[in-house]
């Protein structure tokens, strides 16, 4: 591994560091800004993604819509005090094909597929807690002037179950 | 039997004890009278089970089912439950079995019409052991379902009692399933949610007209629908079955609607979206209906949210424990158009839906607040006592309706 891929690693571990930060402490406002503007975003279960299903609980196709998402749980959407702790691990960076963009997936240096597991404990007001999600994350991470951000990220959940709903996102 | 130290209030269906929700008597009464009594469920898709040998695992009430597409090409469905001793024979969500099914237990063998076909050692080893000559075959296949199909809405009973399915749902309530299901469907994706709620609370809370536009703010505060919106309530005569619905434009006053809804806290009139596209919609039907929910007794929901279609199964998981199964669908002949809109649609429903988000929560907040109540009522006085159809949504008729069909069922 050479330093710039080192450098690399740690700026990618920093975006999921801070994402999770931002969701976890209500930091709601500032999540569509992990995303690039024609981002793409998509909470689904292993037996959708695995069947090829494109249905999402949550479907974005714009960081506006992300935006819209967050101001309807703040101004609109009806659901008790609750908080996340996101503990992700396990970051896995597809390398990059250096020997050209491929047409197919996209892929460069500067947007990159990186996959990551998670679980998140969900505590309620009344202090229970359940382990609400575990999954991992398929994403791709553009660079852009700004920084790495989310040009496409499904949350990819190993249980077709929630727990009575699914405000605060993932 | 519960029902010995239980006399039903005077005021008949406008009035609900809340111990119906929590008594596990009760609960235990209702698995036999009303998830194996003369009720049709729904089971599946037709379309999800295309060749002979695909089957699924569902349940009637708790009790666990298969259904399978035979050799004949027609939809069986049985009991999950090996005639030997009671092991579930299929373990999976899904497959295919071209060969019929084996229970894993023993390898009792059935074809996918639930006929036992063999038994393993069925003539023991060397002359010892093995089954009596008394034994048969046929006395000894998987219970059987009647099941019977429905605008490619498959549905199952255990009872020799119900009617037949057509008639069961009736013509008005058959014609709304029909207008939604209108060709081959194609499944978009599946979720489920765990609702910490008695069943009945989420049946009553999808038959409940009146809550729509108050609850869930979503609708209200993008005038996407309000009671003042045009729309009534279809309810079977007997009150089991409902559809809801709403038409597309605003028919009359906003400004006279802002007013009526001024008072209520779900206005917001400074909230507007960055991004509307996904609310995007067209008359796919033609009728300019944009909603409709519509429940066949006692736990099937059919549902239309503009271009958002979905098939729902409510299934009891205990007296306070509910599994909401939701399948979205789209339809063969879909363009990718359509497809995303349905796709951006369902956003509005499901687990995380911007209007749906709060059901999967008031039957929760309902039953935490019974302790201590179970022998006060809850009341159900909007639009009066009966369950006729009401060209208003602001009416608890098929409320009423739904009791008025689980009582006689409960002996209640």
């Amino acid at each position: 591994m050479d330093l710039a891929e080192i450098a690399r690693r740690l700026e990618l571990e920093t975006l999921y560091t801070d994402y999770a930060a931002c969701l976890d402490s209500d930091a709601l406002e500032r999540w569509p800004e992990f995303f690039t503007e024609d981002c793409r975003y998509r909470v689904t279960s292993a037996e959708n993604y695995e069947a090829g299903l494109p249905l999402g609980l949550i479907y974005a196709t714009s960081q506006n819509m992300l935006r819209d998402r967050i101001n309807a749980l703040r101004e609109a959407n009806i659901y008790e005090p609750q908080r996340y702790r996101h503990l992700i691990s396990g970051i896995r960076i597809e390398p990059p094909r250096t020997a050209g963009v491929s047409p197919a997936s996209g892929d460069s240096p500067d947007l990159l597929k990186v996959t990551a597991n998670f679980l998140v404990v969900r505590t309620m007001q009344d202090g229970g807690m359940c382990l609400f999600a575990a999954g991992r994350y398929v994403d791709r991470v553009a660079r852009t002037e700004a920084g790495w951000k989310f040009a496409r990220k499904d949350v990819v959940l190993d249980s077709r179950q929630i727990d009575t709903l699914l405000a605060i996102p993932l | 039997m519960a029902q010995q130290a239980f006399t039903w209030p005077k005021e008949g269906n406008a009035r609900v004890p809340y111990r119906v929700f929590a008594d596990p008597e009760i609960y235990r009464t209702e698995r036999d009278c009303v998830f194996l009594g003369p009720t049709w469920q729904y089971l599946a898709l037709a379309d999800e089970l295309p060749e002979p040998g695909d089957y699924k695992t569902t349940f009637l009430g708790e009790t666990p089912v298969i259904v399978t597409r035979g050799e004949d090409g027609q939809i069986h469905a049985m009991v999950n439950r090996c005639a030997h001793r009671g092991n579930l024979v299929c373990l999976k969500q899904r497959g295919h079995a071209k060969d019929g099914l084996t229970c894993v237990y023993h390898a009792w063998r059935y074809d996918l019409a639930g006929n036992l076909t063999s038994v393993a050692f069925r003539r023991g080893v060397g002359g010892k052991g093995g089954m009596p000559d008394s034994f048969r075959l046929e006395d000894h296949g998987l219970k059987r379902l009647r099941t019977d199909t429905f605008a490619g809405l498959v549905f199952g009973t255990l009872s020799p009692d119900a009617p037949p399915l057509s008639d069961y749902i009736g013509n008005d309530i058959g014609g709304r399933i029909g207008r939604v299901m209108r060709g081959k469907p194609k499944i978009l994706g599946t979720t489920s949610q765990i609702l910490h709620n008695n069943w009945k609370l989420y049946v009553e809370n999808v038959k409940d007209t009146y809550h729509a536009s108050l609850l869930h703010t979503f609708f209200t505060t993008f005038r996407i629908s309000r009671l003042t919106t045009a729309g009534g309530v279809a309810i079977a005569e007997s009150g089991a079955h409902h559809a809801s619905y709403t038409y597309g434009e605003q028919r009359g006053d906003n400004a006279a609607s802002d007013q009526l809804y001024s008072q209520i806290h779900s206005l917001h009139e400074d909230y507007g979206l960055k991004d509307p596209r996904f609310l995007d919609s067209v008359d796919e039907i033609g009728d300019g209906i944009t909603l409709q929910i519509l429940s066949v007794f006692p736990n099937f929901v059919l549902q239309q949210i503009h271009n958002s279609i979905a098939v729902r199964l409510v299934l009891p998981k205990g007296p306070d424990e509910t599994e909401l199964q939701w399948t979205y669908i789209g339809f063969e002949d879909d363009d990718s158009v359509m497809t995303e809109r349905r796709l951006q649609q369902a956003n509005l429903v499901g687990p995380a839906g911007y209007v749906s988000m709060e059901d999967g929560a008031v039957g929760g907040f309902i039953q935490r607040a019974i302790p201590g109540a179970e022998e006060e009522c809850s009341v159900i006085e909007m639009g009066g006592h009966e369950h006729a159809p009401q060209p208003t949504r602001a009416t608890e008729a098929s409320v009423r309706g739904f009791w008025n069909a689980w009582r006689p069922l409960m002996g209640l």
